[in-house]
This record gives structure tokens, C-alpha cells and sequence, in this order.
């Protein structure tokens, strides 16, 4: 009556009845009950409720992450400031900013720079892609470390949560472990001169010294054959073996009864 | 006797001591407190004292003149000073055909006339059973887990992350934007950049090959280092998460923590060329990310 545009509200009433009709057949579908499970507020409609609530969580993938209630404590972010999570947040970034990278990026002696080179300047998005991983590694060792120091002057690594402060530990280390074999990829003098340096270190470890170099270098000295073994253990299996730690890592955090009760 | 309660011992020893009986850590009697305390003596100190008074050591239900199974001259290992107990009770309850006088006449009275009866076979006031242990309450109650403050992962918890994600997202990718990451020129192994470094968090590891043998800086230390931390949690026994109680573990790590900082920032941004020590407002900084 009052819609003001003079043109009556004949043909949206219609409009609205057609898109009901729709939503309801919809939502009748056998493919929408195949994708929703029975209770998912898909099904049923969400209105606030302690009920719905529930059934959110319990009807998403993210109750592998989440229990349906949590401490309410733990949901202060001057407690955690959310260092875990974001590190989580960050691997997730990293990993699909890394996928974008790995288009245009050949691990070889010849093609590795030059492909960077490209990258940067002829690739839509290419070069905002390479920073935000660049910066988000750097960022991650950050709040992987951060995160360790919040653990710790809660307490939080005391019994029962022994086993996944030391979990946390082997993440830190694979963390920069992550951050080390990517340095490598670019080919520039940075990298080749970092590297170096880095693993220099490690020919000193005592025993298996020159053993050791020579498995991670793939040769004497750092080479394409390096390049190519550091491409495979950023992007694969050091990826992988994070992964499986960072799955054990969050399925502790709630069977040890979640995050560490106020001080 | 190891599972009665200590508080309730130590009831029943002072009710037998206000009561004037023996007292059974002194004379070594195997008795229980329920009995001292369901049967007080006969008429002593007025009829108001014959109900138990209620709590933890009325285990026994309160003495009464039921049982009257006398005969046989077994004992059943009842200890003598019960027995002679129960009797005396027997006799003043039998003598109580007008409650109004014991209650006003005292004790002494009602006793001195009992007759001795016949040795009986039960227990006080004609029980059968004896006590044989208390079972604490916790162990067969069922227990309830203490209600917690708690609140839905839907909305709190997701908001908060959602948010959270939303705002680092956002920091990276305008930080991405504005700040190129560096890219050098192609790698040469010929020419050997002055200085040269590693990554910014192995430069603390780089500063210590300065002052140490490559093996103790760049494998001993790290991998000690690394050991102890993963061991924190077997090393600090301490239960209490209260930093107040923690002063040494936060000192131990804090300390920790700020040497590798020192060792990273010394290593990023006050070394130059030939690693050499340089102030960064007189030098410059040699450092890429």
C-alpha cells in the first residue's frame, strides 16, 4: 500500500510467494537433506535459543575443533589473545597462499628466480600473494612463539596438559623448520647466503655432522639438488608431519579439559 | 577401626569422658564410638540424654530394651565392658516403670538396685550385628561434577574467532599490499654478500657462534635449550598456576626468553659488515626479512 513508487506491489507480492515456494521446495529436496544433516539449523531454521545453539556446533564439521560449551573464562581474549588460533589462522593463509605460489613456481636452478621474477611482476595478485605469505611466515613464528609465552606463564604445560606443552614444543620447531626451507625457494642472494649460514650450523653436529648436511643439502654444497629437496619438504612433507601434530595438539586441548581454568 | 572417622574418635572420647567411661585409646578396648554413643548409662543425667543427638557418630541406631535374647554363656566376642553396660542399662530400663523418677532421681539410684542379669549373647540393647567399618561417604555416593560457568562455542567463542580472523586477515593483506617482500638479486656463489645472515630467529644462534665453537652454538646450545623446554613440564612440579607461587619458573623463563630476544635484536640490528658490532644510528641497519 505505502511503497510509495506507484507501480502497486502486484508483481512483488508475487515475487515474494515464487521465492517461498522455492525455499520451501528447496529445503524439501533430497539433495538439501543429503548435504544437512537432521537438526542443522539448515533444516530447521535458526532462532536464538540455548537449543540452536547447541545445535550449530553439533552440526558442523567445526565440533571436531569446538565442544557445543566452553568455560566462559576461555572465551576472554585478554586471556589467550587468541595466539593459538591465529597461528592456526595463519597456517590456513600460508597454505593457500602457498598453493596460489606453487602455480608459477618451478623448484630448478634456471627456473626458480626468474619464476619469482614473473611472479612479481606479470602474475594478476602475484606479488600481493608472495608478500602476504612472506609476511604471514614471519608473522606465524611470531604468534607460534608468543603463544608458547602465553602458555607458559599461565601454567598451562602443568599436569594433566605435560604431553601437549611438548607437542607444542615439536610444533615451534616445525614451524621454523617450515619457515627455514621456504627461505631457501626464492634463489636470490638472501636466501642462498641464509641458508648457508644456516646449515653450516648444522655440519658441527657432532657424529653424523657431514651426514646430516649432506642428506638436507643433497649435495656437499648448497645446488639445485637442494632446491629441490627443500621445495619437497616445504610444501609436502614437512606440511604433512605439522598437520598430524597440530591434530593431536587441538584434540588434547579438549580432552585435557580445555584451556587452563583463571589464575 | 582405620576407617571411623577421626573427628568422630575424638567425639566419642570426650562423650565417655564427660560420661565418666573408660576410654578406649586408653585402655585399649576394640570398641566402637557408635556404641559409647547410642547407650548412654542408665538414667545418667536425665532421660533427655537417651535419643542420639544426631551427626556423624550415630552410625549405630539408638539403644533400646527389644531384644531380650539372654541365654547361653558365649559372648560373641563382645567386649566385657559392653556387655557389662548393656546389662546395667537392661536393668534400669526395666526398673523405669515410671520415667518421671529415674529423670529426677539421678543414675545412682536406678543402678544400685539392678539385679545382675543373665550373660547375653548380643550386643547392646539386644543387637545382632556389629559395627564392622564406616564407609566414607565419597566412596559409594555418587558425585556430581561441580556445576561450571559455562557458555555456548555458538555465538561467543566463534564470534570472537571469526572476528579475530577478519581483523589479522585484514592487517596482512594491507601490510602485503604496502611492503614488498625483498627479492635480491639472483643467487650467485661467487659473491659472497658482507654481512651475511641468517634468518632473523636463527640469528640468536648466529650471535653465539661468535663467542662459541660452532658445535656448542649451533648444535649444543640449541638442542639443550630446545630439551629443556620440552621438558618444562617434568621439570617444574610445582602444582599452582598462581604466579605468585611461581616466581622462580617465571624468573627461569623469563630470563630465557629475554636472552634469545637480546641475541636476536644484537644479531638483526647491531651487526654489520664482517658481523662486527655497529650501532644501528651510526651504521645502518643490515637486515632483511
Amino acid at each position: 500500500m505505502a511503497n510509495g513508487n506507484g507501480n502497486g506491489h502486484g508483481p512483488r507480492v508475487r515475487v515474494g510467494a515464487a521465492l517461498e515456494k522455492f525455499d520451501e521446495k528447496m529445503r524439501g529436496s533430497q539433495a538439501w537433506t543429503a548435504i544437512f544433516r537432521p537438526g542443522s539449523v539448515y533444516r530447521r531454521g535458526y532462532t536464538d535459543s540455548p537449543r540452536n545453539r547447541s545445535y550449530v556446533i553439533m552440526n558442523n564439521v567445526l565440533y571436531h575443533l569446538h565442544p557445543v560449551k566452553v568455560k566462559r573464562h576461555s572465551v576472554k581474549v585478554s586471556y589467550t589473545l587468541c595466539l593459538g588460533g591465529l597461528s592456526f589462522f595463519l597456517f590456513i593463509l600460508l597454505t593457500v597462499t602457498g598453493i596460489f605460489l606453487m602455480f608459477f613456481y618451478r623448484p630448478t636452478e634456471a627456473a626458480a628466480w626468474p619464476d619469482i621474477k614473473t611472479l612479481e611482476t606479470a602474475v594478476t595478485f602475484g606479488s600481493l600473494v608472495r608478500n602476504m605469505h612472506r609476511w604471514g611466515a614471519h608473522l606465524m613464528v611470531l604468534s607460534v612463539f608468543l603463544h608458547m609465552c602465553r602458555v607458559f606463564y599461565h601454567g598451562a604445560y602443568k599436569a594433566p596438559r605435560e604431553f601437549n606443552w611438548v607437542i607444542g614444543v615439536v610444533l615451534l620447531l616445525l614451524t621454523l623448520l617450515l619457515s627455514f626451507t621456504g627461505y631457501l625457494l626464492p634463489w636470490d642472494q638472501l636466501a642462498l647466503w641464509a641458508v648457508t649460514v644456516g646449515t653450516n650450523m648444522m655440519g658441527y653436529t657432532p657424529v653424523f655432522g657431514s651426514s646430516v648436511k649432506y642428506v638436507l643439502l643433497g649435495s656437499n654444497e648448497i645446488s639445485g639438488d637442494t632446491l629441490l629437496r627443500w621445495y619437497v619438504l616445504h610444501v609436502l612433507l614437512l606440511p604433512f608431519v605439522i598437520v598430524i601434530f597440530m591434530a593431536v595438539h587441538f584434540w588434547r586441548v579438549r580432552k585435557d579439559g580445555g584451556i587452563t581454568g583463571p589464575l | 577401626m582405620a576407617e571411623v572417622p577421626d573427628h568422630l574418635l575424638q567425639r566419642s572420647r570426650e562423650r565417655r569422658k564427660a560420661l565418666g567411661l573408660p576410654v578406649p585409646g586408653e585402655e585399649g578396648g576394640d570398641e566402637a564410638p557408635v556404641a559409647a554413643d547410642a547407650a548412654p548409662p542408665a538414667g545418667g543425667g536425665g532421660g533427655g540424654d537417651l535419643p542420639p543427638t544426631g551427626g556423624g557418630g550415630d552410625a549405630g541406631p539408638p539403644a533400646d530394651d527389644g531384644g531380650g535374647d539372654a541365654g547361653g554363656g558365649d559372648t560373641g566376642g563382645i567386649p566385657a565392658h559392653l556387655l557389662e553396660r548393656s546389662k546395667r542399662r537392661r536393668a534400669a530400663l526395666s526398673g523405669d516403670a515410671a520415667p518421671a523418677a529415674a529423670a529426677a532421681g539421678g543414675g545412682g539410684t536406678a543402678t544400685a538396685v539392678a539385679a545382675p542379669p543373665a550373660p547375653t549373647a548380643t550386643g547392646p540393647g539386644g543387637h545382632t550385628q556389629r559395627l564392622l567399618t564406616v564407609v566414607k561417604s565419597g566412596s559409594i555416593q555418587q558425585t556430581r561434577a561441580e556445576a561450571q560457568d559455562k557458555v555456548h562455542v555458538w555465538p561467543h567463542l566463534l564470534v570472537i574467532e571469526l572476528a579475530s580472523i577478519l581483523i589479522l586477515l585484514a592487517a596482512v593483506t594491507v601490510f602485503s599490499a604496502l611492503v614488498r617482500a625483498p627479492l635480491l638479486s639472483l643467487s650467485d656463489f661467487n659473491k659472497t654478500p658482507n654481512p651475511s645472515k641468517a634468518p632473523w630467529y636463527f640469528l640468536g644462534l648466529q650471535e653465539l657462534l661468535t663467542m662459541f665453537h660452532p658445535m656448542v652454538a649451533g648444535v649444543t646450545i640449541p638442542g639443550v635449550g630446545l630439551g629443556l623446554l620440552a621438558l618444562a613440564p617434568f621439570i617444574d612440579k610445582n602444582p599452582s598456576h598462581k604466579p605468585k607461587d611461581r616466581k622462580f619458573a617465571i624468573a627461569i623463563f623469563t630470563m630465557f626468553i629475554m636472552m634469545w630476544s637480546v641475541l636476536v635484536i644484537i644479531g638483526s640490528f647491531f651487526r654489520g659488515k664482517g658481523f662486527n658490532f655497529v650501532f644501528p644510528w651510526n651504521d645502518g641497519i643490515f637486515f632483511e626479512l
